[in-house]
Protein backbone atom coordinates (compact mmCIF):
# COMPACT_ATOMS: atom_id res chain seq x y z
CA UNK A 1 0.00 0.00 0.00
CA UNK A 2 1.23 3.47 -0.79
CA UNK A 3 1.60 5.89 2.06
CA UNK A 4 0.05 9.16 1.00
CA UNK A 5 0.63 11.70 3.70
CA UNK A 6 -1.48 14.53 2.40
CA UNK A 7 -4.96 13.08 2.58
CA UNK A 8 -7.44 15.58 3.95
CA UNK A 9 -10.73 13.79 4.60
CA UNK A 10 -12.55 17.05 5.30
CA UNK A 11 -12.22 18.29 1.72
CA UNK A 12 -14.07 16.70 -1.22
CA UNK A 13 -12.48 17.11 -4.64
CA UNK A 14 -15.06 15.02 -6.51
CA UNK A 15 -18.56 14.05 -5.48
CA UNK A 16 -20.63 11.87 -7.79
CA UNK A 17 -24.19 11.10 -6.74
CA UNK A 18 -26.56 8.56 -8.28
CA UNK A 19 -24.99 8.79 -11.72
CA UNK A 20 -26.75 7.08 -14.61
CA UNK A 21 -25.58 6.87 -18.20
CA UNK A 22 -26.92 4.79 -21.06
CA UNK A 23 -26.14 4.58 -24.77
CA UNK A 24 -29.40 3.59 -26.41
CA UNK A 25 -30.51 0.37 -24.76
CA UNK A 26 -27.10 -0.21 -23.26
CA UNK A 27 -27.37 0.94 -19.64
CA UNK A 28 -23.74 1.40 -18.76
CA UNK A 29 -23.78 3.22 -15.41
CA UNK A 30 -26.70 2.55 -13.07
CA UNK A 31 -26.38 4.64 -9.95
CA UNK A 32 -22.77 5.46 -9.16
CA UNK A 33 -21.83 7.21 -5.92
CA UNK A 34 -18.24 8.25 -5.45
CA UNK A 35 -16.30 10.73 -3.35
CA UNK A 36 -12.63 11.58 -3.78
CA UNK A 37 -10.99 13.46 -0.92
CA UNK A 38 -8.10 15.84 -1.16
CA UNK A 39 -4.83 14.01 -1.66
CA UNK A 40 -6.48 10.64 -2.10
CA UNK A 41 -5.88 8.00 -4.79
CA UNK A 42 -9.09 6.16 -5.61
CA UNK A 43 -8.75 3.14 -7.87
CA UNK A 44 -11.77 2.06 -9.89
CA UNK A 45 -11.54 -1.61 -10.80
CA UNK A 46 -13.74 -3.40 -13.26
CA UNK A 47 -13.83 -5.68 -16.23
CA UNK A 48 -13.53 -4.46 -19.78
CA UNK A 49 -16.68 -2.74 -20.99
CA UNK A 50 -18.18 -2.03 -17.57
CA UNK A 51 -18.12 1.72 -18.14
CA UNK A 52 -14.95 2.82 -16.37
CA UNK A 53 -13.91 5.14 -19.17
CA UNK A 54 -17.44 6.45 -19.43
CA UNK A 55 -17.35 7.33 -15.72
CA UNK A 56 -14.30 9.57 -15.92
CA UNK A 57 -15.44 11.09 -19.19
CA UNK A 58 -18.60 12.17 -17.42
CA UNK A 59 -16.51 13.58 -14.58
CA UNK A 60 -14.43 15.59 -17.06
CA UNK A 61 -17.59 16.83 -18.78
CA UNK A 62 -16.87 15.03 -22.06
CA UNK A 63 -20.13 13.08 -21.75
CA UNK A 64 -23.39 14.24 -20.25
CA UNK A 65 -24.97 12.14 -17.50
CA UNK A 66 -28.57 10.98 -17.99
CA UNK A 67 -29.31 11.32 -14.30
CA UNK A 68 -27.44 12.23 -11.15
CA UNK A 69 -25.01 14.97 -10.27
CA UNK A 70 -21.27 15.41 -10.60
CA UNK A 71 -19.44 18.00 -8.51
CA UNK A 72 -15.80 18.65 -9.27
CA UNK A 73 -13.94 21.12 -7.05
CA UNK A 74 -17.31 22.25 -5.71
CA UNK A 75 -18.76 23.06 -9.12
CA UNK A 76 -21.54 21.12 -10.78
CA UNK A 77 -20.07 20.10 -14.12
CA UNK A 78 -23.34 19.95 -16.04
CA UNK A 79 -24.32 23.50 -15.10
CA UNK A 80 -21.16 25.14 -16.35
CA UNK A 81 -21.09 26.99 -19.66
CA UNK A 82 -18.28 26.39 -22.17
CA UNK A 83 -15.97 29.00 -20.72
CA UNK A 84 -16.46 27.89 -17.13
CA UNK A 85 -16.02 24.26 -18.11
CA UNK A 86 -12.71 25.05 -19.81
CA UNK A 87 -11.53 26.93 -16.76
CA UNK A 88 -12.38 23.93 -14.59
CA UNK A 89 -10.63 21.53 -16.95
CA UNK A 90 -7.39 23.43 -16.55
CA UNK A 91 -7.35 22.08 -13.00
CA UNK A 92 -7.91 18.50 -14.15
CA UNK A 93 -5.25 16.29 -15.72
CA UNK A 94 -6.70 13.57 -17.95
CA UNK A 95 -4.45 10.71 -19.01
CA UNK A 96 -6.17 8.83 -21.83
CA UNK A 97 -6.37 5.09 -22.27
CA UNK A 98 -4.90 5.51 -25.76
CA UNK A 99 -2.52 8.30 -24.61
CA UNK A 100 -4.11 10.51 -27.30
CA UNK A 101 -0.92 12.39 -28.10
CA UNK A 102 -1.29 14.90 -30.96
CA UNK A 103 0.49 13.00 -33.69
CA UNK A 104 1.19 16.01 -35.89
CA UNK A 105 3.19 17.67 -33.11
CA UNK A 106 6.51 16.96 -31.42
CA UNK A 107 6.63 15.98 -27.76
CA UNK A 108 7.50 19.57 -26.83
CA UNK A 109 4.54 20.96 -28.78
CA UNK A 110 2.27 18.34 -27.24
CA UNK A 111 3.25 19.48 -23.79
CA UNK A 112 3.11 23.21 -24.33
CA UNK A 113 -0.14 23.12 -26.33
CA UNK A 114 -2.50 24.06 -23.47
CA UNK A 115 0.00 26.42 -21.89
CA UNK A 116 0.54 28.50 -25.03
CA UNK A 117 -3.21 28.96 -25.44
CA UNK A 118 -4.58 29.27 -21.97
CA UNK A 119 -2.40 31.68 -20.14
CA UNK A 120 0.02 34.47 -20.72
CA UNK A 121 2.92 32.55 -19.32
CA UNK A 122 6.24 33.74 -20.70
CA UNK A 123 8.34 31.65 -23.05
CA UNK A 124 11.03 31.06 -20.46
CA UNK A 125 8.52 29.79 -17.93
CA UNK A 126 6.94 27.50 -20.57
CA UNK A 127 10.30 25.94 -21.42
CA UNK A 128 11.01 25.47 -17.76
CA UNK A 129 7.70 23.73 -17.15
CA UNK A 130 8.13 21.47 -20.19
CA UNK A 131 11.55 20.40 -18.98
CA UNK A 132 10.29 19.89 -15.45
CA UNK A 133 7.35 17.73 -16.57
CA UNK A 134 9.53 15.62 -18.85
CA UNK A 135 12.04 15.19 -16.08
CA UNK A 136 9.26 14.11 -13.72
CA UNK A 137 8.33 11.26 -16.09
CA UNK A 138 11.97 10.47 -16.86
CA UNK A 139 11.87 11.24 -20.57
CA UNK A 140 13.84 14.47 -20.93
CA UNK A 141 15.62 13.16 -24.02
CA UNK A 142 12.40 12.66 -26.00
CA UNK A 143 11.63 16.37 -26.17
CA UNK A 144 11.93 16.78 -29.94
CA UNK A 145 10.65 13.38 -31.01
CA UNK A 146 7.32 12.73 -32.70
CA UNK A 147 4.74 10.53 -30.90
CA UNK A 148 5.02 7.90 -33.65
CA UNK A 149 8.65 7.38 -32.67
CA UNK A 150 7.78 6.45 -29.08
CA UNK A 151 6.88 3.11 -27.53
CA UNK A 152 3.52 2.52 -25.86
CA UNK A 153 4.97 2.98 -22.38
CA UNK A 154 6.77 6.16 -23.39
CA UNK A 155 3.56 7.53 -24.86
CA UNK A 156 1.76 6.88 -21.59
CA UNK A 157 4.47 8.81 -19.75
CA UNK A 158 4.35 11.71 -22.19
CA UNK A 159 0.57 11.70 -21.81
CA UNK A 160 1.01 12.04 -18.06
CA UNK A 161 3.67 14.73 -18.49
CA UNK A 162 1.28 16.65 -20.74
CA UNK A 163 -1.28 16.78 -17.96
CA UNK A 164 1.29 17.83 -15.35
CA UNK A 165 2.20 20.92 -17.30
CA UNK A 166 -0.89 22.82 -16.10
CA UNK A 167 -0.20 21.83 -12.48
CA UNK A 168 -3.57 20.11 -12.01
CA UNK A 169 -5.24 19.57 -8.65
CA UNK A 170 -6.92 16.43 -9.88
CA UNK A 171 -5.64 13.57 -11.99
CA UNK A 172 -7.80 11.12 -13.93
CA UNK A 173 -5.85 8.13 -15.19
CA UNK A 174 -7.59 5.83 -17.68
CA UNK A 175 -5.83 2.45 -17.69
CA UNK A 176 -2.33 3.82 -17.14
CA UNK A 177 -0.73 0.36 -17.30
CA UNK A 178 -2.86 -1.41 -19.91
CA UNK A 179 -0.81 -3.23 -22.52
CA UNK A 180 2.54 -2.65 -20.83
CA UNK A 181 5.07 -5.22 -19.63
CA UNK A 182 5.23 -5.88 -15.85
CA UNK A 183 8.39 -3.84 -15.26
CA UNK A 184 7.06 -0.82 -17.13
CA UNK A 185 3.84 -1.23 -15.15
CA UNK A 186 5.74 -0.94 -11.90
CA UNK A 187 7.53 2.14 -13.21
CA UNK A 188 4.20 3.75 -14.12
CA UNK A 189 2.77 2.88 -10.68
CA UNK A 190 5.79 4.54 -9.06
CA UNK A 191 5.30 7.52 -11.33
CA UNK A 192 1.67 7.87 -10.24
CA UNK A 193 2.73 7.82 -6.59
CA UNK A 194 5.54 10.29 -7.26
CA UNK A 195 3.16 12.68 -8.99
CA UNK A 196 0.92 12.40 -5.94
CA UNK A 197 3.72 13.28 -3.54
CA UNK A 198 5.27 15.96 -5.67
CA UNK A 199 2.17 17.86 -6.82
CA UNK A 200 -0.24 16.97 -4.00
CA UNK A 201 -2.87 15.87 -6.50
CA UNK A 202 -5.96 13.78 -5.87
CA UNK A 203 -6.58 11.03 -8.40
CA UNK A 204 -8.97 8.55 -9.87
CA UNK A 205 -7.08 5.63 -11.37
CA UNK A 206 -9.01 3.33 -13.64
CA UNK A 207 -7.60 -0.08 -14.20
CA UNK A 208 -8.21 -3.79 -14.37
CA UNK A 209 -4.65 -4.51 -13.30
CA UNK A 210 -4.55 -5.59 -9.64
CA UNK A 211 -0.82 -4.93 -9.25
CA UNK A 212 -1.39 -1.36 -10.27
CA UNK A 213 -4.38 -1.08 -7.97
CA UNK A 214 -2.49 -2.46 -5.01
CA UNK A 215 0.49 -0.20 -5.58
CA UNK A 216 -1.39 3.05 -5.96
CA UNK A 217 -4.71 2.84 -4.14
CA UNK A 218 -5.68 4.51 -0.91
CA UNK A 219 -9.13 3.20 -1.62
CA UNK A 220 -10.54 0.76 -4.18
CA UNK A 221 -13.99 0.76 -5.71
CA UNK A 222 -15.13 -2.30 -7.61
CA UNK A 223 -17.41 -1.55 -10.58
CA UNK A 224 -19.78 -4.40 -11.46
CA UNK A 225 -22.87 -4.17 -13.65
CA UNK A 226 -22.95 -0.41 -13.58
CA UNK A 227 -22.64 0.01 -9.84
CA UNK A 228 -19.95 -0.06 -7.19
CA UNK A 229 -20.29 -3.53 -5.70
CA UNK A 230 -17.73 -2.93 -2.99
CA UNK A 231 -15.56 -0.10 -1.75
CA UNK A 232 -12.69 0.10 0.74
CA UNK A 233 -9.01 -0.71 1.04
CA UNK A 234 -7.58 -3.24 -1.40
CA UNK A 235 -7.66 -6.01 1.22
CA UNK A 236 -11.21 -5.16 2.30
CA UNK A 237 -12.56 -5.28 -1.23
CA UNK A 238 -11.15 -8.72 -1.96
CA UNK A 239 -12.05 -10.16 1.45
CA UNK A 240 -15.48 -11.15 0.24
CA UNK A 241 -17.64 -14.06 -0.85
CA UNK A 242 -19.08 -12.26 -3.88
CA UNK A 243 -18.40 -14.72 -6.71
CA UNK A 244 -17.89 -11.99 -9.24
CA UNK A 245 -15.18 -10.24 -7.23
CA UNK A 246 -13.41 -13.49 -6.42
CA UNK A 247 -13.30 -14.54 -10.05
CA UNK A 248 -12.03 -11.09 -11.04
CA UNK A 249 -9.22 -11.57 -8.53
CA UNK A 250 -8.27 -15.03 -9.72
CA UNK A 251 -8.38 -14.42 -13.44
CA UNK A 252 -6.20 -11.37 -13.02
CA UNK A 253 -3.35 -13.51 -11.76
CA UNK A 254 -3.82 -16.38 -14.18
CA UNK A 255 -3.74 -14.36 -17.37
CA UNK B 1 -53.92 -8.00 -40.50
CA UNK B 2 -53.07 -9.41 -43.89
CA UNK B 3 -49.62 -9.62 -45.33
CA UNK B 4 -50.07 -6.59 -47.55
CA UNK B 5 -51.06 -4.21 -44.75
CA UNK B 6 -48.24 -5.48 -42.62
CA UNK B 7 -45.76 -4.83 -45.42
CA UNK B 8 -47.22 -1.38 -45.93
CA UNK B 9 -46.95 -0.51 -42.24
CA UNK B 10 -43.40 -1.78 -42.18
CA UNK B 11 -42.58 0.34 -45.20
CA UNK B 12 -44.12 3.35 -43.57
CA UNK B 13 -41.94 2.71 -40.53
CA UNK B 14 -38.77 2.38 -42.60
CA UNK B 15 -39.54 5.49 -44.62
CA UNK B 16 -40.40 7.61 -41.61
CA UNK B 17 -37.26 6.43 -39.84
CA UNK B 18 -35.13 7.45 -42.80
CA UNK B 19 -36.91 10.77 -43.16
CA UNK B 20 -36.30 11.39 -39.45
CA UNK B 21 -32.64 10.57 -39.86
CA UNK B 22 -32.43 12.91 -42.84
CA UNK B 23 -33.89 15.85 -40.95
CA UNK B 24 -31.74 15.12 -37.93
CA UNK B 25 -28.67 15.44 -40.12
CA UNK B 26 -29.93 18.68 -41.66
CA UNK B 27 -30.49 20.03 -38.17
CA UNK B 28 -27.06 18.91 -37.00
CA UNK B 29 -25.37 20.52 -39.99
CA UNK B 30 -27.29 23.75 -39.45
CA UNK B 31 -26.16 23.84 -35.83
CA UNK B 32 -22.59 23.13 -36.96
CA UNK B 33 -22.66 26.02 -39.45
CA UNK B 34 -24.19 28.41 -36.92
CA UNK B 35 -21.51 27.44 -34.44
CA UNK B 36 -18.89 28.26 -37.07
CA UNK B 37 -20.27 31.76 -37.56
CA UNK B 38 -20.54 32.26 -33.83
CA UNK B 39 -16.93 31.36 -33.23
CA UNK B 40 -15.28 32.50 -36.47
CA UNK B 41 -15.30 36.19 -35.59
CA UNK B 42 -14.65 35.83 -31.87
CA UNK B 43 -11.26 35.79 -30.15
CA UNK B 44 -9.09 33.90 -29.47
CA UNK B 45 -8.08 33.78 -33.13
CA UNK B 46 -5.83 30.90 -34.07
CA UNK B 47 -3.86 32.88 -36.67
CA UNK B 48 -0.94 30.48 -36.64
CA UNK B 49 -3.21 27.54 -37.26
CA UNK B 50 -5.18 29.36 -40.00
CA UNK B 51 -1.97 30.14 -41.86
CA UNK B 52 -0.73 26.57 -41.45
CA UNK B 53 -4.03 25.28 -42.85
CA UNK B 54 -3.93 27.73 -45.79
CA UNK B 55 -0.49 26.39 -46.60
CA UNK B 56 -1.84 22.84 -46.38
CA UNK B 57 -4.69 23.62 -48.78
CA UNK B 58 -2.28 25.08 -51.33
CA UNK B 59 0.34 22.41 -50.81
CA UNK B 60 -2.11 19.54 -51.19
CA UNK B 61 -3.68 20.77 -54.41
CA UNK B 62 -1.13 22.90 -56.27
CA UNK B 63 0.52 20.21 -58.42
CA UNK B 64 -2.75 18.68 -59.49
CA UNK B 65 -4.36 22.05 -60.17
CA UNK B 66 -1.42 23.26 -62.26
CA UNK B 67 -1.58 20.20 -64.46
CA UNK B 68 -5.34 20.02 -64.76
CA UNK B 69 -5.67 23.75 -65.40
CA UNK B 70 -3.05 23.76 -68.13
CA UNK B 71 -4.40 20.67 -69.86
CA UNK B 72 -8.01 21.88 -69.64
CA UNK B 73 -7.09 25.15 -71.36
CA UNK B 74 -5.00 23.39 -74.00
CA UNK B 75 -7.52 20.68 -74.85
CA UNK B 76 -10.53 22.98 -74.72
CA UNK B 77 -8.88 25.30 -77.25
CA UNK B 78 -7.86 22.45 -79.48
CA UNK B 79 -11.35 20.94 -79.49
CA UNK B 80 -13.09 24.27 -80.09
CA UNK B 81 -10.99 25.20 -83.11
CA UNK B 82 -12.69 23.00 -85.76
CA UNK B 83 -16.19 24.36 -85.13
CA UNK B 84 -14.96 27.97 -85.27
CA UNK B 85 -12.86 27.21 -88.33
CA UNK B 86 -16.01 26.19 -90.19
CA UNK B 87 -17.12 29.83 -90.01
CA UNK B 88 -13.61 31.11 -90.58
CA UNK B 89 -13.76 32.59 -87.12
CA UNK B 90 -10.63 31.18 -85.46
CA UNK B 91 -9.64 34.73 -84.51
CA UNK B 92 -12.42 34.59 -81.95
CA UNK B 93 -10.78 31.65 -80.28
CA UNK B 94 -8.93 33.61 -77.54
CA UNK B 95 -12.02 35.45 -76.33
CA UNK B 96 -14.22 32.37 -76.54
CA UNK B 97 -11.74 30.34 -74.54
CA UNK B 98 -11.25 33.14 -71.98
CA UNK B 99 -14.98 33.37 -71.39
CA UNK B 100 -15.31 29.62 -70.96
CA UNK B 101 -12.36 29.45 -68.59
CA UNK B 102 -13.16 32.41 -66.39
CA UNK B 103 -16.91 32.03 -66.27
CA UNK B 104 -17.16 28.27 -65.97
CA UNK B 105 -14.13 26.05 -66.09
CA UNK B 106 -11.73 27.58 -63.56
CA UNK B 107 -14.12 27.77 -60.58
CA UNK B 108 -15.56 24.33 -61.20
CA UNK B 109 -12.28 22.54 -61.90
CA UNK B 110 -10.66 24.11 -58.83
CA UNK B 111 -13.57 23.30 -56.56
CA UNK B 112 -13.87 19.70 -57.70
CA UNK B 113 -10.16 19.02 -57.39
CA UNK B 114 -10.05 20.61 -53.95
CA UNK B 115 -13.12 18.67 -52.86
CA UNK B 116 -11.18 15.54 -53.77
CA UNK B 117 -7.78 16.46 -52.37
CA UNK B 118 -8.47 18.93 -49.58
CA UNK B 119 -11.96 17.87 -48.46
CA UNK B 120 -11.01 14.24 -48.06
CA UNK B 121 -7.84 15.30 -46.28
CA UNK B 122 -9.78 17.34 -43.73
CA UNK B 123 -12.31 14.56 -43.22
CA UNK B 124 -9.63 11.93 -42.67
CA UNK B 125 -7.46 14.12 -40.46
CA UNK B 126 -10.22 15.25 -38.11
CA UNK B 127 -11.78 11.78 -38.22
CA UNK B 128 -8.63 10.09 -37.02
CA UNK B 129 -8.14 12.75 -34.35
CA UNK B 130 -11.65 12.02 -33.19
CA UNK B 131 -11.37 8.24 -32.98
CA UNK B 132 -7.96 8.36 -31.28
CA UNK B 133 -9.42 10.71 -28.64
CA UNK B 134 -7.16 13.60 -29.66
CA UNK B 135 -10.17 15.91 -29.92
CA UNK B 136 -11.21 14.92 -26.41
CA UNK B 137 -7.64 15.56 -25.31
CA UNK B 138 -7.78 19.09 -26.73
CA UNK B 139 -11.06 19.70 -24.92
CA UNK B 140 -9.84 18.46 -21.53
CA UNK B 141 -6.75 20.62 -21.80
CA UNK B 142 -9.13 23.58 -21.71
CA UNK B 143 -8.78 24.53 -25.39
CA UNK B 144 -11.80 25.02 -27.64
CA UNK B 145 -11.34 22.19 -30.15
CA UNK B 146 -13.98 23.55 -32.51
CA UNK B 147 -12.20 26.87 -32.77
CA UNK B 148 -8.76 25.32 -33.04
CA UNK B 149 -9.62 22.60 -35.58
CA UNK B 150 -12.78 23.51 -37.46
CA UNK B 151 -12.79 27.30 -37.62
CA UNK B 152 -9.18 27.42 -38.80
CA UNK B 153 -9.80 24.87 -41.54
CA UNK B 154 -12.98 26.48 -42.82
CA UNK B 155 -11.27 29.89 -42.92
CA UNK B 156 -8.41 28.33 -44.84
CA UNK B 157 -10.53 26.71 -47.55
CA UNK B 158 -12.76 29.79 -47.87
CA UNK B 159 -9.77 32.06 -48.39
CA UNK B 160 -7.61 29.76 -50.47
CA UNK B 161 -10.01 28.35 -53.03
CA UNK B 162 -10.70 31.75 -54.67
CA UNK B 163 -6.93 32.29 -54.90
CA UNK B 164 -6.41 28.85 -56.35
CA UNK B 165 -9.25 29.53 -58.81
CA UNK B 166 -7.33 32.57 -60.14
CA UNK B 167 -4.26 30.40 -60.43
CA UNK B 168 -6.18 27.69 -62.30
CA UNK B 169 -7.54 30.34 -64.68
CA UNK B 170 -4.01 31.56 -65.28
CA UNK B 171 -2.71 28.07 -65.98
CA UNK B 172 -5.63 27.32 -68.29
CA UNK B 173 -4.98 30.53 -70.23
CA UNK B 174 -1.37 29.46 -70.60
CA UNK B 175 -2.53 26.13 -71.97
CA UNK B 176 -4.84 27.91 -74.38
CA UNK B 177 -2.09 30.27 -75.47
CA UNK B 178 0.26 27.37 -76.17
CA UNK B 179 -2.23 25.80 -78.53
CA UNK B 180 -3.14 29.09 -80.21
CA UNK B 181 0.44 30.20 -80.73
CA UNK B 182 1.31 26.81 -82.18
CA UNK B 183 -1.55 26.97 -84.68
CA UNK B 184 -2.22 30.64 -85.43
CA UNK B 185 1.21 32.06 -84.47
CA UNK B 186 -0.54 34.74 -82.40
CA UNK B 187 1.77 36.79 -80.16
CA UNK B 188 1.21 36.80 -76.42
CA UNK B 189 0.12 40.45 -76.23
CA UNK B 190 -2.43 40.09 -79.02
CA UNK B 191 -3.69 36.88 -77.41
CA UNK B 192 -4.19 38.70 -74.09
CA UNK B 193 -5.89 41.73 -75.65
CA UNK B 194 -8.27 39.47 -77.55
CA UNK B 195 -8.87 37.19 -74.62
CA UNK B 196 -9.88 39.89 -72.19
CA UNK B 197 -11.88 42.00 -74.64
CA UNK B 198 -15.09 40.19 -73.76
CA UNK B 199 -14.51 39.54 -70.03
CA UNK B 200 -16.48 41.82 -67.74
CA UNK B 201 -16.05 42.67 -64.10
CA UNK B 202 -19.22 40.71 -63.36
CA UNK B 203 -17.72 37.56 -64.92
CA UNK B 204 -14.74 37.77 -62.65
CA UNK B 205 -16.58 38.66 -59.42
CA UNK B 206 -19.17 35.98 -60.02
CA UNK B 207 -16.41 33.39 -60.26
CA UNK B 208 -14.70 34.67 -57.14
CA UNK B 209 -17.95 34.62 -55.19
CA UNK B 210 -18.72 31.11 -56.37
CA UNK B 211 -15.24 30.02 -55.32
CA UNK B 212 -15.75 31.50 -51.88
CA UNK B 213 -18.98 29.53 -51.54
CA UNK B 214 -17.31 26.36 -52.82
CA UNK B 215 -14.40 26.82 -50.45
CA UNK B 216 -16.71 27.28 -47.50
CA UNK B 217 -18.67 24.19 -48.55
CA UNK B 218 -15.55 22.02 -48.81
CA UNK B 219 -14.29 23.18 -45.41
CA UNK B 220 -17.60 22.77 -43.61
CA UNK B 221 -18.47 19.39 -45.13
CA UNK B 222 -15.00 17.92 -44.48
CA UNK B 223 -14.91 19.27 -40.93
CA UNK B 224 -18.44 18.12 -40.14
CA UNK B 225 -17.73 14.60 -41.37
CA UNK B 226 -14.41 14.41 -39.53
CA UNK B 227 -15.49 16.06 -36.30
CA UNK B 228 -18.50 13.74 -35.98
CA UNK B 229 -16.75 10.51 -36.92
CA UNK B 230 -17.71 7.42 -34.98
CA UNK B 231 -17.14 3.67 -35.35
CA UNK B 232 -13.36 3.73 -35.04
CA UNK B 233 -10.93 3.42 -37.90
CA UNK B 234 -13.64 2.31 -40.28
CA UNK B 235 -15.39 5.61 -39.66
CA UNK B 236 -12.31 7.57 -40.75
CA UNK B 237 -12.42 6.14 -44.25
CA UNK B 238 -16.13 6.80 -44.40
CA UNK B 239 -15.63 10.40 -43.25
CA UNK B 240 -13.04 11.02 -45.96
CA UNK B 241 -15.21 9.43 -48.58
CA UNK B 242 -18.41 11.20 -47.61
CA UNK B 243 -16.59 14.55 -47.50
CA UNK B 244 -15.78 14.22 -51.18
CA UNK B 245 -19.14 12.88 -52.32
CA UNK B 246 -21.24 15.41 -50.40
CA UNK B 247 -19.15 18.46 -51.21
CA UNK B 248 -19.07 17.61 -54.92
CA UNK B 249 -22.83 17.18 -54.92
CA UNK B 250 -23.33 20.52 -53.13
CA UNK B 251 -20.85 22.27 -55.43
CA UNK B 252 -22.90 21.29 -58.49
CA UNK B 253 -26.11 22.51 -56.89
CA UNK B 254 -24.54 25.80 -55.81
CA UNK B 255 -23.04 26.24 -59.27
CA UNK B 256 -26.43 25.93 -60.92
CA UNK B 257 -28.11 28.28 -58.44
CA UNK B 258 -25.47 30.99 -58.57
CA UNK B 259 -25.20 30.90 -62.35
CA UNK B 260 -28.97 31.39 -62.57
CA UNK B 261 -28.78 34.41 -60.28
CA UNK B 262 -25.83 35.93 -62.13
CA UNK B 263 -27.49 35.46 -65.51
CA UNK B 264 -30.54 37.20 -64.13
CA UNK B 265 -28.36 40.14 -63.03
CA UNK B 266 -26.53 40.16 -66.37
CA UNK B 267 -29.79 40.59 -68.31
CA UNK B 268 -31.28 43.14 -65.92
N1 LIG C 1 -19.66 7.06 -27.31
C1 LIG C 1 -20.26 5.88 -27.10
N2 LIG C 1 -21.35 5.55 -27.82
C2 LIG C 1 -21.97 4.37 -27.59
N3 LIG C 1 -21.60 3.47 -26.69
C3 LIG C 1 -20.53 3.74 -25.94
C4 LIG C 1 -19.79 4.97 -26.10
N4 LIG C 1 -18.78 4.96 -25.22
C5 LIG C 1 -18.87 3.81 -24.54
N5 LIG C 1 -19.92 3.07 -24.96
C6 LIG C 1 -20.33 1.77 -24.42
O1 LIG C 1 -20.24 1.82 -23.01
C7 LIG C 1 -19.73 0.63 -22.49
C8 LIG C 1 -18.59 0.91 -21.56
O2 LIG C 1 -17.51 1.47 -22.27
P1 LIG C 1 -16.17 1.94 -21.57
O3 LIG C 1 -15.27 2.44 -22.63
O4 LIG C 1 -16.47 2.85 -20.45
O5 LIG C 1 -15.61 0.56 -20.98
P2 LIG C 1 -14.36 0.38 -20.04
O6 LIG C 1 -14.86 -0.07 -18.73
O7 LIG C 1 -13.51 1.59 -20.06
O8 LIG C 1 -13.62 -0.84 -20.75
P3 LIG C 1 -12.07 -1.03 -21.09
O9 LIG C 1 -11.45 -1.60 -19.88
O10 LIG C 1 -12.08 -2.01 -22.21
O11 LIG C 1 -11.53 0.30 -21.48
C9 LIG C 1 -19.37 -0.24 -23.68
O12 LIG C 1 -20.34 -1.24 -23.79
C10 LIG C 1 -19.40 0.67 -24.87
O13 LIG C 1 -19.92 -0.01 -25.95
MG1 LIG D 1 -11.78 2.17 -20.94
Amino acid sequence: MPIHTHIDMSKEMIRVTDLHKAFGDNEVLRGIDLIVHKGENVVVLGRSGTGKSVLIKVIAGLLKPDRGTVFVLDEEVERLNHTQLRALRLKIGFSFQSSALYDSMTVRENLEFPLVRNSNVRRKEINMRVEEALEAVGLSKAISQMPSELSGGQRKRIGIARTLIMRPLLMLYDEPTAGLDPITCIEINDLINEVQERYHTSSIIITHDLTCAKATADRVAMLLDGQFAKEGSFEEVFDTDDERIISFYHYNFIT
Amino acid sequence: MDYFTAELLNMKYVVSKNVDAFFTIIYDVAVFILRFFKEAFKPPFEFGEIIRQCYQVGYRSLALISMTGFITGFVFTKQSRPSLAEFGATSWLPSLVAIAIIRALAPLVTALICAGKVGSGIGAELGSMKVTEQIDAIEVSGVNSFNYLVVSRVWATTLMIPLLMCYTAFMAMMGAFLDITLNEQTSFSIFLTNAFSKITFLDFTSSVIRSIVFGFTIGIVGSYQGYNTSQGTQGVGKAANMSVVISMFLIFIEEILIVQIVNYIRVA
